[in-house]
């Protein structure tokens, strides 16, 4: 056991040595990380323009008053809670080619709640008051708003996804044992936090009887099997790219449990999406207008009815090409059924539960909502920066997990053992 | 008063209490470089913190003051921070920004913080629209809880009281027109099904053969549900019921939004746009006044009129005297005579708001 003050000492040297890696590195890394740079500075200028002039800079109206924004929220909460499905193998049942990678996809789920922090606050009418909203500070309507609840949710998980890597690339870079025992009910606690910030962003939609489209309760059990396809799937296409680029050694074995996770899940998802459309057209009431809206349209309003079938189409592809074994353990096919669950949840969850939540609205107007260039450049813009946190943060830690970068000042002094 | 009025909606001890009102706060109009404005606030929280502090020492009145004590402090402390790291960024902005950027919560602002804030908007609305403006914050009334009637079968769609209603409130007027009240048209043999309903109807002339017409605004609810979801409190219903906002506590999220049946809120997605001619200068500061881009807001009953005894100007404003207004706790009211002798119904009552928006026909 050190002391506390041992720790900060050795994190903050870690950080310095750190800083210096990052600024290295290839001339790919260095235009990669440069066309990340100018699609955020893209997207900021328009969300300069969105500050300056208000919202309506957007196309977002009283009647379908969230729009994009908030729909790359919903769905970048269910990347990040997907991290568990990586935590759980490698932890509690020591599952070894999971447990080589878990680091990455716990950073993972912090560059996804960093970018959906961030498209909450560009969807804030007014960023400047942005402090009435801090715990003790502000004055937070808490427990009876789900969105303080939200705030609470998020950053808690934020805060473990930074500590937990952090803390255990530290140790591999000081070649040290982590002390297990200190680290270990941190894991543990992220695991139901997880389910907990997805869970609390679907109870926010879900508790407003006012939007009978969002008011279902299988609507958090949908909210997370549909998170247990999309992040897993990222994170595969990352991770194979990841060992083209560097030496860290990814078994394929680690990505076909991965794919077989997804099977599972996509095969929830689908059920519970059919169990919630058989209520509601074989009850066939008045609150069946959002749905028709979503499927077949309603009269002339139609923009949503081709994404939707798409979507559809895409997770049941997905779903067989997971399920057969030969398809899921050959690469080509598992990055294609990768792809298309990526697209497909994202359409799902995305535009295609937010949108139809607003339509008809509660007065039953029906105005259609289509996102504006800005709307589109300001999330390009967020979702480049997640980009580039992301590749930053693995321009660290691959080099401690393959062991490339280490303090050796410690083996020399013969303080610490080596792993 | 104000006391009660914090704990009823729940903010509870936040809300200013006689100790503090005791200190007194100087005034500090002289200063002349916003960084110092920060500078004082921070130390007038700190000494404030400490008066306290040394007060609930010698009192004897125990937990209550202690917790409070605790409490403020962290707040004081953290405010002080915050004001402390947007230092530099704030000595930047104009005096008046700094002000606007940490103001209060309405319901937290002492007597003399709330006559500066309203001495500074005064000068604001005489500089952007010419005219001396009347800024009100009285309270509510005592035993009272206002209530509205609505006879549909009298109702022709002429949506005069659309307009006058904007015309009081200080809506704004061009690119996007902001409208608390929507009528709805709908064909007679339905009234609860509003997926049918046509809110852009034109017509030469109302009423139309086989149309019926449902006026709609705030139905200033028991059960508010945009007040249970908004994350910050910016949003609360008086002791006399009506739901008011704090236009500069709001962050515009929009959530109450999502959160109304009734469609009672609607957002300024700009900077609003009110024509100097058109201002209406006798203003309520949770009701009327004008108003600023992104922030949300409604109809409040009129909250400037009838706290001084008018009807609200959509009931004066109904030419076949369709709107019915009154105090629902008062047995001689006319809301209560037609609660009692009218056949009346509310709005999506299945959805537990318990509305105050009582709509009836001829008996």
């Amino acid at each position: 056991m050190e002391s506390l003050q041992d720790l900060m000492k050795e994190t903050w040297h870690f950080y310095k040595k750190t800083l210096i890696l990052v600024f290295k590195g290839s001339k790919i890394y260095y235009a990669w990380c440069f066309f990340l740079l100018a699609i955020i500075i893209v997207g900021f200028v328009f969300y300069w323009k969105q500050h300056e002039m208000g919202l309506i800079e957007t196309n977002m109206t009283d009647q379908v008053s969230w729009g994009l924004y908030i729909a790359n929220f919903t769905y970048l909460v269910g990347m990040a809670a997907a991290a568990v499905l990586l935590v759980i193998p490698a932890y509690i049942y020591q599952f070894k080619p999971i447990k080589e990678i878990v680091v990455l996809g716990e950073l993972f789920a912090a560059s996804s709640i960093i970018m959906a922090i961030l498209f909450v606050m560009v969807d804030l009418g007014r960023l400047d008051r942005f402090w009435h909203m801090l715990p003790l500070i502000g004055t937070m309507n808490f427990p009876a708003s789900l969105l303080a609840w939200d705030v609470l949710a998020l950053n808690g998980y934020l805060f473990l996804n930074i500590f937990i890597p952090v803390y255990l690339l530290v140790k591999f870079y000081y070649r040290k044992e982590p002390n297990w025992k200190f680290i270990l009910p941190f894991i543990l606690l992220s695991i139901p936090w997880a389910v907990g910030i997805h869970t609390v962003t679907a109870f926010l939609y879900n508790g407003l009887p006012a939007r009978p489209f969002w008011n279902a309760s299988i609507l958090a059990p949908r909210f997370l099997a549909s998170a247990f396809c999309s992040g897993p799937a990222i994170i595969i296409v990352i991770f194979q790219i990841i060992r083209k680029v560097s030496a860290i050694h990814l078994e394929d074995k680690a990505l076909f449990k991965i794919a077989e996770l997804i099977a599972y899940a996509m095969f929830l998802n689908l059920f519970l999406l059919g169990a919630e459309i058989f209520k509601e057209y074989y009850s066939n009431t008045v609150h069946i207008a959002s749905f028709k809206y979503l499927f077949e349209g309603l009269r002339e309003h139609t923009v949503l009815v081709p994404w939707i079938w798409a979507a559809m189409t895409m997770n049941v592809i997905a779903f067989f090409l997971f399920l057969i074994p030969t398809t899921r353990k050959r690469l080509s096919t598992l990055n294609l059924g990768c792809l298309l669950i990526i697209v497909g949840v994202w359409i799902e969850k995305g535009p295609g539960f937010i949108i139809p939540g607003f339509v008809p609205d509660p007065l039953g107007e029906i105005h259609e909502y289509v996102p504006n260039l800005l709307e589109y450049m300001v999330s390009f813009g967020i979702w480049a920066t997640g980009f580039l946190i992301f590749t930053l943060l693995m321009k660290v830690a691959i080099p401690i997990e393959t062991g490339e970068f280490s303090h050796t000042g410690y083996e020399k002094t013969g303080k610490g053992g080596i792993v | 008063m104000a006391n009660a009025m914090a704990t009823s909606i729940g903010i509870g001890k936040r809300g200013f209490t006689e100790r503090e009102q005791d200190i007194s706060l100087e005034p500090e109009r002289e200063c002349i470089f916003s960084a110092l404005t920060v500078t004082t606030r921070m130390s007038r929280n700190l000494k404030r913190w400490y008066r306290n502090l040394l007060r609930s020492g010698r009192q004897t009145d125990g937990m209550k003051n202690k917790k409070y004590t605790r409490r403020e402090f962290i707040r004081n402390l953290s405010v002080t921070a915050l004001a402390g790291i947007s230092l530099p960024l704030l000595s930047s902005c104009s005096k008046e920004e700094v002000e606007d950027f940490l103001q209060k919560h309405f319901l937290e602002m002492t007597e003399e913080e709330k006559k500066q804030v309203i001495a500074k908007l005064e000068q604001r609305y005489l500089k952007q629209y010419g005219q001396k403006f009347q800024i009100g914050t009285q309270e509510a009334l005592p035993e009272t809880l206002w209530s509205y009637g609505l006879e549909l079968s009298r109702c022709i769609g002429c949506r005069r009281c659309v307009y006058a209603c904007g015309q009081e409130n200080n809506n704004s007027r061009y690119a996007r027109q902001l409208h608390w009240i929507r009528v709805l048209r709908l064909k007679r043999g339905n009234l609860i099904n509003l997926e049918d309903s046509e809110h852009y109807y034109a017509p030469e002339t109302v009423p139309e053969k086989g149309f019926v017409y449902l006026p709609v605004q705030c139905q200033q609810c028991q059960n508010p549900p945009c007040v249970k979801v908004c994350p910050i409190h910016a949003t609360w219903q008086e002791p006399d019921g009506i739901v008011v906002v704090d236009y500069n506590w709001c962050i515009g999220c929009r959530y109450c939004i999502a959160a109304c049946p009734y469609k009672g809120r609607v957002f300024n997605w700009s900077e609003p746009n009110l024509p100097r001619d058109e201002v209406n200068p006798n203003v309520h500061y949770l009701g009327n006044r004008p108003r600023m881009k992104c922030a949300v807001e409604k109809c409040t009953f009129c909250i400037q009129r009838v706290r001084q005894g008018r009807y609200p100007a959509c009931v004066e404003a109904c030419p076949t005297g369709s709107r019915k207004f009154g105090n629902l706790l008062d047995p001689k009211s006319e809301i209560r005579y037609i609660i009692e002798r009218k056949r009346v119904f509310r709005l999506k009552e299945d959805l537990n708001t318990e509305s105050r928006f009582y709509y009836f026909f001829e008996s």
